[in-house]
């Protein structure tokens, strides 16, 4: 993808950081007293902790906000967190989460609302390279799940040509994909892969044949070896989306073509990292729990919202002139975070040392046990079929090196075991990474 | 140069026990056995006969089995005579990675080595006396 950067509200997506932070401050203080005034849940966490809305005088009163987990929203079933009654004329639409535990969320939108939602989506579109003269494919399932109508409102705003499919019928989501020339695709990471071994079944070349230049893919993870296979069939820059229907749908963050990190749209929420037990803020870079908090919803505000997603901010600039600061891609679930002598780690970060090191398969599994007092790491993993082993000082100097690697990135001192092939556990395809035989109390 | 197998060994009870039947099973004769240990796993040596069918062998039995290419030598039935051959190597700047020692039938001594076969190690031997032995004279 060449030719200069594009943008949809450059005016936004290039503000002066200090002009963004006082928008922020200005939508903040108006959120605050919404949820104050209009959500009883709010009203009464705000009365426990003594705060009232007018204690907000800058961007650091946030950190003194109470928290809205998942639980609180569906203990909120179905309306009780809506800041505006759901047959009010003013809200047109309702979303919910699939719900397969418990009570599903509710989130209920303005018409401002879809606009705000379809405008952070035409965001994306621009930077994968698309405008108002591109067909965007939408081919998320369009119903409850805010995939579909999220890509479909980003083309309203764009003044894209929208061609509707939804998921599913894939040989005839390809025929028209050729058919039409379209030149944006909007799915999941594993829906796209689907298309391009369709394509390609076909007899199709899409990288050549295909007009499809950019796919904005998301709501689930795309490894990068995944993300490569796509862009290589399909001939496309792919940028990955992130949003979740309790704060809005896709496009709370998004990637631009450096793929270097997601732009959150903070002229609309505001992104924090916390650290998922003592909810402090750790400082940028630092892996964490994201938050949001929403600055423009009027039908249903959230305050400092637990995503019990992983992800960091990533300091400095972007190379695409975007001054929104970015989140990393979302490494993992907070339920899988590991304490290790008093560090927070979790199981992805033994993974993506691990792909750097390409005389190891990718099935690993770590075991922690306590040793005295201290916790003790075992990480075993599988040399790949090629690895000359006969030399053991092969051997060790591969476990010393992954070793070093563990060290320096997870501050947590590992015992590196190389095991017999086949030897690490795996279920249906999907292995137990850990196995955790410590003595409970620390 | 023979082909040794060589195999990958978890430190767990009866993992080598397992390897020997494995191999007996097949009907494939072991003339040489050597284990390197560390305190996590070691590495199995083996010379035996049809080294790739016993490879096979191991792998399909769940074991982590390869050939690899090592020297043979003869080794004369007189003091020092080893040492002289690894001083001619340490004369040439030559690295030996690991060394093993088994007799075979009429009593002779049989080196096998480990030596960065890209470097004209053959003709280093051959030129300080010793001899190379070759497969065949070793296993099927
Ligand atoms: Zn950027």
């Amino acid at each position: 993808m060449a030719g200069p950067e594009r943008y949809f509200q450059p005016e936004i997506e290039k503000m002066d950081p200090e002009a963004l932070r006082a928008l922020q401050l200005e939508r903040l203080k108006k959120t605050v007293e919404l949820c104050y005034e209009s959500i009883p849940f709010y009203k009464q966490r705000f009365d426990q902790l003594g705060i009232r809305p007018e204690d907000v005088i800058s961007l650091d009163d946030l950190a003194r906000l109470p928290f809205t987990t998942k639980q609180d929203m569906r203990d909120a079933y179905p309306f009780n967190l809506f800041a505006i009654p759901a047959d009010d004329a003013r809200v047109q639409r309702l979303h919910a989460s699939s719900g397969t535990t418990g009570n599903a969320t509710v989130c209920g939108y303005t018409q401002n609302d879809i606009d705000v939602w379809g405008d952070t989506f035409a965001r994306a579109i621009a930077q994968v390279g698309g405008g108002a003269a591109s067909i965007l494919q939408v081919s998320y399932g369009y119903g409850l799940f805010t995939g579909g109508l999220g890509a479909h409102e980003g083309g309203i705003r764009m003044r894209a040509t929208i061609l509707p499919m939804s998921s599913g019928n894939t040989r005839r989501q390809v025929q028209m994909m050729k058919d039409f020339g379209v030149d944006i695709l909007a799915c999941t990471p594993s829906y796209a892969l689907l298309i391009a071994d369709t394509a390609i079944e076909m007899g199709y070349d899409p990288a050549n044949d295909f007009k499809v230049a950019g796919a904005i893919l998301g709501a689930e993870p795309c490894s990068e070896g995944m993300r490569r296979d796509i862009e290589n069939k399909l001939g496309v820059k792919m940028v990955d989306i992130y949003g979740l229907s309790e704060v809005m749908g896709p496009g709370v963050s998004c990637e631009c073509r450096y793929q270097t990190g997601l732009h959150v749209a903070e002229d609309h929420f505001i992104i924090e990292i916390v650290d998922p037990k003592t909810l402090q803020a750790v400082p940028d870079g630092q892996w964490g729990e994201v938050v949001f908090s929403t600055l423009s919803k009027e039908c249903s505000p959230l305050i400092r919202y637990r995503t019990r997603d992983i992800s960091r901010i990533l300091p400095g600039e972007c190379a695409c002139g975007r001054t929104l600061r970015r989140m990393d891609r979302i490494t993992g679930r907070t339920d899988d975070m590991l304490i290790i002598r008093g560090v927070n780690v979790f199981p992805s970060q033994f993974q993506e040392v691990l792909a750097n090191f390409p005389e190891v398969a990718s099935h690993y599994q770590i075991i922690l046990t306590s040793k005295g007092p201290l916790d003790y790491v075992t990480l075993k993993v599988e040399t790949v079929p090629e690895f000359d082993f006969d030399e053991i000082r092969k051997i060790e100097n591969l476990r010393q090196r992954i070793n070093g690697e563990l060290k320096s990135n997870l501050q947590v001192s590992v015992d590196v075991q190389v095991s017999e092939p086949k030897s690490i556990e795996r279920s249906e395809g999907k292995a137990r990474r850990v196995i955790d035989l410590r003595e409970k109390g620390n | 140069m023979i082909d040794q197998i060589v195999v990958f060994l978890e430190n767990k009870k009866g993992r080598l026990a397992a390897l020997c039947r494995a191999i007996g099973d097949a009907g494939i004769s072991m003339h040489a056995l050597t284990v390197a240990d560390t305190a996590n796993y070691g590495v199995a040596r083996i010379i035996a006969d049809t080294p790739a069918r016993a490879c096979e062998v191991l792998g399909a039995a769940g074991f982590r089995a390869s050939l690899t290419k090592v020297f043979a030598i003869e080794v004369p039935d007189k003091a020092g005579g080893l040492a002289s051959l690894l001083e001619t190597f340490d004369a040439a700047d030559i690295n030996v990675e690991y060394a093993y020692c088994f007799t075979v039938e009429g009593g002779k001594a049989i080196d096998v080595l480990r030596i960065d076969s890209s470097l004209n190690v053959e003709k280093i031997i051959t030129g300080a006396g010793f001899r190379v032995v070759r497969p065949e004279e070793l296993y099927r």
